[in-house]
């Protein structure tokens, strides 16, 4: 009976709509949640579970251990001064990329996300092959911390480019018109105006660029020459456990790395969500 | 003079924006630049802000020669259609927005501010977001802005377009109060006619990349200078070779000299005024007629009813008697 009526009554088209998401929801939640948990949260709980095999004293002696603590150290120092690099540069490019003209700028646009589309460790080898022992440039930086933060600039490139171009192609043009009317020059704009509006846009490119480098291996293994206390970064530190037989050494060490790294990306959350204040207030 | 724009022509690649347009802007006056999308209007605006170059002409802001001062060195205020606000900044920031970037004191920047707000009535709303205002209350936040470097000229380029009717009727009218207190010469930029009509003391028309006409509102619309402005200013009936403005068709007897037999063919009570559509009996032409309620009922007019019209007050296009003292 109350059927009848429900269906003689259409109702409007927000609520049906309503009605029928009601529905899906419940299953779509639990494969969401299935599927996460068996690509995200088991992993992480298993390689938690490994790092105590040896209980909390075999943990501390692992990732106190100062070779472990100069590949962390190094991998964390390396990746936020890439970070800000790119934060810098991805911005500048982004700008010549949306707001200049010049041929070839389609080329241009396309290369960005070379260091993307290539296996990390093709890139490795193509910066050994250009920066190593045998440059034909005659500049070497193999084996260095310079040819570290070669190699992690090469593959996080395209983050902050990629995340500030839409935004900036979306920009209202009379927001900037107004603030020359105000009397500001291009540069004081720049600065109150439209940097204000890009950096969460930045912060969030920045973010995936820190997260991708700071366990970033194929591209720095060839060209770091992995000595320790010099140019081993975590990620080829853990493979070296690995190798010496020793995985719950290797596993506490990826906790810390994976702990450091969360850190920061909340960190740069934190700034994202300042940045971007104005939006959510109600 | 407060702004004097000669000879002025911009074209956008093949297509021509302005054409040789001349115009001045009296000191301290509030007039409108009226024109259908496309005539050129808003670049006109454009031009005086600096915000786009002229091909060729000038433009003298007080005069002062300004055809090739950048925006910032003009002392213009300029106000945006869809507001402009900077979204991260408060309201109290936007407004400060030029005086902070002119170095001026804090406690100076302070109480300049809150004495806009005031004047645009957005006290209390100092700490608020563009975000958190109505489409209104934004407006009036960039015009605040816009006034609080004291600029020579303010330049509003349809600035109520973006709002719902009730709110436009508003700001028109608190628009023109504000316009008394302040006393900056000011240009509108509208493509709705009643709103120059109700906002401004001097109209400019402009089709297609010209002028049409310039002129106090009621001269506009008593004595077009030409077919174009006859139809966008005020409403008409077009009749072979004359029109008439709709109050001016007088409802008579039949049978008295001078009328003429037409039919009643509708009825439209639009509250403060009744149209009549009528129908000529002669040749078949239609016109309507505008009469107040009251004359409505005096008359008691019916669908399909016999009446006569009086037309004596019909005009002939390009008279020169009638269409008298209206050069451009």
């Amino acid at each position: 009976m109350s059927v009848a009526v429900d269906r003689a009554v259409p109702l409007p088209a927000s609520r049906r709509g309503a009605r029928r998401r009601v529905d899906g929801a419940p299953l779509l939640r639990g494969a969401v949640g299935a599927w996460l948990s068996l690509i995200v949260v088991l992993p992480l709980i298993a390689v938690a579970v490994r790092s105590l095999d040896n209980g909390l004293a075999g943990f501390w002696k692992a990732v106190t251990a100062p070779q472990a603590v100069a590949a962390l150290q190094l991998s964390l120092v390396a990746s936020v001064g890439v970070v800000a690099v790119n934060a810098v540069l991805g911005t500048l490019i982004a700008w010549v990329l949306i707001r200049d003209r010049f041929p070839g700028k389609a080329i241009v646009d396309a290369l960005i996300d070379l260091p993307f589309a290539l296996p990390t460790i093709v890139a490795g080898l193509t910066l050994i092959a250009l920066y190593g022992p045998k440059s034909p440039l005659g500049v070497s930086v193999a084996y260095t911390r310079a040819g570290i933060v070669l190699a992690l600039l090469f593959v996080t490139l395209p983050f902050v480019v990629r995340a500030v171009q839409p935004v900036l192609a979306e920009l209202d043009a009379e927001v900037e018109e107004a603030a020359h009317a105000l009397g500001a020059s291009g540069w004081t704009t720049f600065r109150l105006v439209i940097l204000p509006a890009l950096l969460p846009a930045i912060l969030s490119g920045a973010g995936l660029a820190f997260a991708r480098a700071v366990g970033e291996f194929g591209s720095v293994v060839l060209i770091s020459g992995n000595i320790p206390f010099r140019t081993e970064v975590a990620a080829v530190n853990i493979f070296t456990q690995v190798e010496n037989n020793n995985p719950a050494a290797a596993a506490a060490i990826s906790v810390v790395l994976l702990a450091l790294a969360m850190a920061v990306l909340a960190a740069i959350a934190l700034l994202e969500r300042r940045s971007t204040r104005h939006e959510r207030v109600d | 003079m407060g702004i004097v724009v000669r000879n002025v022509g911009k074209r956008f690649g093949a297509y021509t924006a302005l054409e040789d347009v001349s115009i001045e802007v009296p000191d301290g006056s509030l007039t409108a630049l009226l024109g259908p999308s496309g005539s050129g209007k808003s670049t006109l605006l454009r031009i005086v802000a600096g915000l786009e170059t002229p091909d060729r002409g000038s433009v003298l802001i007080e005069g002062r020669d300004a055809t090739n001062l950048p925006p910032q060195e003009r002392g213009v205020g300029f106000v945006f259609q869809h507001y402009a606000a900077f979204k991260h900044m408060t309201v109290r920031d936007n407004v400060g927005f030029g005086l902070r970037i002119r170095k001026a004191p804090k406690a100076q920047v302070r109480t300049r501010v809150d004495e806009l707000l005031g004047l645009v009535q957005l006290d209390g709303l100092a700490e608020r977001y563009p975000s958190q205002l109505s489409g209104g209350q934004r407006q009036r936040m960039a015009l605040a802005r816009a006034l609080a470097v004291e600029p020579r000229v303010l330049l509003l380029d349809e600035p109520f377009g973006a709002l719902d009717a009730r709110v436009r009727e508003e700001l028109r009218d608190w628009l023109r109060r504000l316009h008394e207190q302040v006393h900056v010469t000011t240009v509108l930029v509208t493509h709705d006619q009643e709103e120059a009509m109700e906002v401004s003391s001097r109209i400019v028309v402009m089709n297609h990349a010209r002028v049409e006409q310039v002129g106090a509102p009621a001269d506009l619309y008593e004595r077009p200078a030409s077919d174009f402005v006859m139809g966008f200013v005020g409403k008409v009936n077009r009749l072979p070779g004359a029109y008439i403005r709709p109050h001016e068709v007088r409802i008579c007897d039949p049978r008295e000299p001078g009328c003429e037999a037409a039919e009643v063919e509708r009825l439209l009570a639009l509250g403060f005024e009744t149209r009549v559509e009528l129908r000529r009996r002669r040749d078949g032409q239609r016109l309507w007629a505008q009469l107040a309620p009251d004359e409505l009922a005096r008359l008691g007019l019916e669908p399909g009813q016999e009446v006569g019209i009086d037309l004596a007050r019909a005009r002939r296009i390009g008279d020169e008697a009638l269409l008298a003292g209206t050069a451009a």
